[in-house]
């Protein structure tokens, strides 16, 4: 297969960044996204350029590493798929593909189509944790959870924090992940005790850190790799309305 | 656990919280605003209508409501400028190529444009309707009230000789006659028929996400109840804009 790539080049954070063109001919088609950008690096090493800075880490769909922005989607065009989930047999020969980092004022361009997410990293700081000393290991079923609840808790604590959401959202709001954080707690019974303290923290985070608001298009469900559903946004919502009213 | 209680509209979802709760009033007052306004449609010369409109304007509970509903434009204008700047400011370089329609439906993706229509067609329909009634030049007309020995309004009418002489005391009443007001505007003006029918259309958009956007921001989204939701709001926000749209046709092109 051959491609044309329209990659987005930026040297740091403080420099104005624009499109390169690359050609890249000899493309497996079961290779994935990824394998196809570290193809186009080795030749780019090759012939003394700078390669392509891209984040990547586990490349089996589970650590949220990767984060490009590809023909005008979050991880590309296929649905509840990370980019290094996406293989090339997903795009027709010939095709001009369109690679931009995440663009949002809280995650940075540190390089090319690398990211700084630490944004993230602050929200869960400030509230993403159970702090309660859990003591030696209880028997299975001490603390009765109901089917349901754990289920529900279960799906959102797939959530990676790869950004997608953020990224895809015409507001750059970070809801669906701070949703998803304090839902996977408040859904279960060892949430309960910090469930107003975690809430209002980590909203309080999210909203200094400079994320725009939620305008309940859905575009972060619809874009989210793991599929995290934005009924957790109307869980936030009364979660954090309730906070803010009764402490 | 650090945390610190900040006053709650102070942040973005405290914001979106008077974005909904405003916003379902509004809906609210298009319901009543129509049932009034379909009063037009009853061939009586405008009896009927003129009635309603001098309960509407003289009935202190109604004024009351009627100040209440234009703060609440106002708030939910303001809030959304406030919450438009912040996410702005969250998105300063924009996607080269951004595929928005694969992941969202455009009438969620421009609700500042369709809302911004909606004010436009607000100001001008204020300044037809309510400006030209307060201190305008307005045609009058009258009608006869028929009040019992005790002072309680029996009945309204439209001629004297209708009522027979048993309902006690006549009254002629002198309002203004809105009806023809309204009526000869959109007979005539061509342009403000067309203003009025895309505003219509606008308003039809900006429900067809806001409505049941509403009930989410409020925190009400039930595997159950939601899909009733979003039915509702898909038929509130074709019916109610297309019965307003019909007014101004009706004058213009059948009357």
């Amino acid at each position: 297969m051959k491609f044309t790539l329209k990659i987005w080049r930026q040297k740091n954070t403080n420099t104005a960044g624009k499109f390169v063109d690359y050609q890249i001919s000899d493309v497996n088609s079961d290779m994935s996204f990824l394998e196809m950008m570290d193809v186009l690096n080795d030749e780019l090493v090759r012939k003394g350029e700078e390669p392509v800075v891209f984040d990547h880490d586990c490349r089996e769909g589970i650590c949220g590493m990767c984060s490009m922005y590809i023909n005008g989607r979050a991880h590309g065009p296929k649905r509840a798929t990370t980019t290094c989930q996406l293989y090339m047999r997903n795009f027709s020969d010939g095709e001009t593909i369109t690679i931009e980092p995440w663009r949002a004022s809280s995650f940075p361009v540190l390089r090319d189509l690398s990211v700084d997410r630490s944004s993230f990293d602050n929200i869960i700081q400030a509230g993403g944790f159970i702090s309660v000393n859990t003591g030696q290991a209880q028997d299975a079923n001490s603390t009765p959870v109901n089917k349901e609840d754990a289920d529900l808790s279960m799906d959102a604590a797939a959530c990676i924090g790869c950004g997608a959401c953020v990224a895809a959202c015409k507001n750059a709001s970070a809801m669906l992940f701070v949703s998803a954080k304090v839902s996977q707690f408040a859904l279960l019974p060892q949430g309960q005790s910090e469930r107003s303290e975690r809430v209002l923290a980590m909203v309080n985070t999210m909203e200094e850190e400079g994320f725009g608001s939620c305008t309940n298009t859905g575009a972060c469900e619809a874009e989210c790799p793991k599929e995290i559903s934005i009924s957790n946004i109307a869980r936030l919502n009364r979660d954090f309305l309730a906070a803010s009213i009764m402490k | 656990m650090k945390y610190s209680v900040k006053p709650l509209f102070s942040s973005t979802i405290g914001k979106k919280l008077l974005m909904a709760i405003s916003g379902l009033f509004l809906c609210t007052f298009l319901v009543v605003h129509l049932i009034g306004n379909l009063q037009l449609f009853k061939n009586d010369g405008g009896f009927a209508f003129n009635v309603y409109s001098k309960f509407m304007t003289t009935n202190p509970l109604i004024k009351t409501v009627a100040y209440v509903n234009y703060a609440l434009i106002l708030l939910h204008v303001f809030t959304s400028l406030a919450l438009t700047i912040k996410n702005k400011k969250a998105r300063p370089v924009s996607y080269g190529y951004n595929n928005a329609k694969a992941n969202s439906i455009w009438s969620s993706r421009n609700m500042g444009i369709l809302g911004t229509i909606i004010l436009v067609f607000i100001v001008v329909h204020m300044q037809n309707f309510w400006y030209e009634m307060k201190f305008g030049e307005v045609p009058m007309m009258s009608y006869f009230e028929y009040i019992s020995p005790e002072g309680k309004t029996l009945s309204t009418q439209n001629l004297e000789e209708v009522a027979p002489s048993s309902y006690g005391t006549v009254r002629q009443v002198i309002v203004k006659d809105l009806y023809k007001e309204v009526t000869t505007e959109f007979s005539e003006e061509a342009l403000l028929v067309l203003l009025y029918v895309i505003a219509q259309i606008a308003i039809g958009f900006h429900l067809w996400h806001g409505f049941a956007s509403a009930f989410q921001t409020v925190g009400i989204n039930h595997k159950r109840y939601s899909p009733i939701i979003k039915t509702l709001g898909y038929g509130f926000s074709i019916i109610v804009p297309a019965l307003f749209a019909i007014m101004p046709l009706y004058f213009f092109f059948i009357k």
